[in-house]
């Protein structure tokens, strides 16, 4: 009772330090878990973001490069496959499914892919979970040659597309206004939301894509890529021999999440250094508290010495000081946590915009009990220093000071 | 209730000379007993105070609080005896800014045995006249206010004995005699003793018993005075 009493008055005497300090504190707190969750989230979301493929086979070259391509559809492809490679792959026995996919045309900076109907038919792109055509919608027809595409739900959504609608698309990957072809297609059904990079993707017959007018000719039965799912693990394994260590023609990327974990190894000095930024942050945090609460000692320390006058003993003058500065910790972490919130569902948005990859964001983690505790004991070991201050405040000369 | 004996405190002034500028050989107050003490600017009166509350601690000599003997505590034990036992009515109040006038008050019983005790707290205002201003803080009131807020303070905690230093010093005359006149009888009331030290004859004038400080203090007696030249009146 009296103790709370006692920081409680002095927070609100100070109240102009209380809260700037803890605000401070609340950025700090903030700015270090969402580090933190943004690093371990995203790792986990990009490394179990398969939609649903075991392996994916492309033309020789980067591995990462295939997968970023063909799963995340990000980057450029790295070549073409003949048609006859999809259609080996797809007999083999160790295969469950084979999709071809053929990339090269966008809509506004939207990526048009080509691919056939098997993918939305027989492909779980997470566990127990199956591509959808909203309501009102379809898939394009078996016809080869169809007009005809199926929008993504993050596109749609973003270009206003809905079923009936027209569009050209647009040649290349990146969006230029005056690279527009002359083909109409219609759309025919939005997908519903899979929360994986596929949402931002147009689908339309591979056919589509392969005679787009304007590309090459020769190219017109190539693939960009074939996304597979194999009937047992240890096939990967085989696969892998045949393509990447006997032939020298083409790439298996297998199995995708470790190819974009290793992408996470070889960018793991940035969140280091993110880390380490965060960390000093936390210090300086912790530094302010302690700077503000010394430099009021002067104005306390005729209330501290009040305070002995009226019997209060020393270590209650320390702990007050020690738990004032504690206080100012908390009150910046229960703020640190709408900050941490509000910065997570913010970089969680542009992750999504950027790459189709959807964050947990009430994923729960030790560093968000953690990080809060830690900065409350940073701040009491701040306080600790203007409290042996005012332990050793001498009463008599700071009540009657002498001339 | 109150004994002191040969109680001595010297202090090293700023010029490095160490001057005695207490030493009591015997000094008495009985229960509910009021005495004020006179003496002039300097001679030590205010230390003599802390020296009794266990503010500061003495160099030699024993005081006896009500059986309890503060010189042969530690510190924590003096500050423990002090809220147990003691009010103090400072000639500049020292109320705490931060805090409300009831605040200010219960915090005056918070360290003692008895604990605070928001309801006598209130009582003890009202006795002074403050019921109304329980949630304002010093700087709202006017200085005869905040006396009285003081003198509810140290009694609040029901102690056997007062010291009051210069109570009145920051009043004037009218608003000095009325605080006089409630200290003394709130104490009576309360059962305490009251120990008052002044230089002023106005505040002397109405104890029954007064005591020159000047002839219980040897130290002050002693030819050519340790006080330094610059000790300055407050
Ligand atoms: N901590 C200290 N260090 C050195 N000298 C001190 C200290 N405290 C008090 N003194 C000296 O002791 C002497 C007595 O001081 P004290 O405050 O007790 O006088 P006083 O009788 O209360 O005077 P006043 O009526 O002006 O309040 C003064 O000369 C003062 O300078
Ligand atoms: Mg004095």
């Amino acid at each position: 009772m009296t103790l709370p009493l006692i920081i409680y008055r002095s927070l609100r005497q100070h109240a102009l330090s209380t809260i700037i300090t803890a605000g401070s504190i609340a950025l700090a707190c903030g700015l270090l878990m969402c580090v933190w969750m943004v690093k371990t989230q995203s790792q986990t979301a990009f490394t179990q973001t398969t939609t649903g493929f075991d392996a994916v086979l492309g033309a020789r070259g980067s591995k990462l490069q295939l997968v970023l391509n063909a799963i995340f559809h990000l980057e450029a492809s790295p070549g073409n496959l003949a048609w006859a490679d999809y259609e080996g792959i797809k007999r083999h026995p160790a295969v469950k499914t084979a999709i071809p996919i053929a990339v090269g045309d966008n809509l506004r900076g939207y990526r048009i892919v080509g691919t056939v109907p098997e993918l939305f038919e027989k492909v779980e792109y997470a566990p127990g979970k199956k591509f959808a055509v909203a309501a009102g919608g379809r898939l394009f027809g078996g016809a080869a040659d169809a007009r005809e595409a199926v929008a993504g739900a993050f596109v749609a959504r973003k270009l206003g597309l809905k079923v009936g609608d027209t569009f050209k698309p647009f040649h290349g990957l990146a969006f230029d206004e005056k690279n527009q072809h002359e083909e109409v297609f219609t759309v025919v059904g939005v997908m519903a939301a899979t929360n994986t990079p596929v949402d931002r993707v147009l689908w339309i017959p591979i056919k589509g894509v392969q005679t787009m007018s304007g590309h090459d000719a020769k190219a017109a039965t190539d693939v960009s890529a074939v996304l597979i799912q194999l009937r047992t693990a240890s096939a990967g394994f085989m696969l892998d021999m045949m393509y990447n260590k006997q032939g020298n023609r083409l790439t298996l990327a297998y199995p995708v999440g470790a190819i974009i974990a290793e992408l996470f190894g070889k960018i793991a000095w940035f969140d280091q250094v993110l880390t380490l930024v965060a960390y000093l942050v936390a210090l300086v945090a912790a530094g302010s508290v302690l700077a503000s609460i010394y430099n009021s000692m002067n104005a306390r320390r005729r209330d501290l010495a009040i305070l002995r006058a009226l019997g209060a003993r020393r270590r209650l003058i320390f702990g007050a000081v020690v738990a004032e500065a504690a206080c100012i910790g908390a009150l910046g972490a229960v703020v640190g946590f709408a900050v941490y919130l509000g910065l997570l569902a913010g970089v969680a948005e542009v992750i999504r915009a950027q790459t189709g990859v959807v964050l947990d964001v009430g994923a729960k983690h030790a560093v968000l009990w953690v990080c809060p505790l830690a900065m409350v004991g940073l701040c009491a070991l701040g306080g600790v220093i203007p409290a042996v201050k005012a332990y050793r405040t001498p009463v008599a000369e700071t009540l009657a000071p002498v001339s | 209730m109150l004994a002191v004996t040969d109680l001595t405190k010297s202090f090293v002034s700023p010029e490095g000379v160490r001057g005695e500028i207490v030493r009591v050989r015997e000094f008495a107050l009985a229960a509910g007993e009021q005495v004020a003490l006179r003496g002039e600017s300097g001679s030590g009166k205010t230390t003599f105070l802390h020296l009794i509350a266990g503010i500061l601690a003495a160099d030699g000599g024993r005081v006896t609080i009500d059986g309890a003997e503060m010189t042969a505590l530690g510190e924590a034990g003096r500050d423990q005896l002090r809220a147990g036992k003691l009010g103090y009515v400072f000639q500049t109040f020292n109320l705490l800014q931060g805090f409300t006038v009831l605040e200010n008050v219960v915090l005056g019983m918070s360290f003692g045995p008895r604990g605070a005790d928001r309801a006598q707290a209130k009582e003890v205002l009202e006795r002074v006249g403050l019921g109304h201003r329980l949630g304002h803080f010093p700087g709202q009131l006017s200085t005869g206010q905040q006396q009285r807020v003081a003198v509810a303070r140290a009694l609040a905690n029901r102690p056997k004995l007062v010291l009051a230093d210069e109570p009145t010093g920051n009043l004037d005359r009218k608003h000095g005699r009325e605080a006089l006149a409630l200290i003394r009888e709130v104490c009576r009331e309360h059962g305490a003793a009251l120990l008052l030290v002044s230089h002023d004859e106005a505040v002397l004038g109405q104890f029954e018993t007064r005591r020159d400080f000047a002839a219980i203090n040897e130290a002050g007696q002693s030819a050519g005075s340790p006080r330094p030249a610059a000790s300055v009146s407050r």
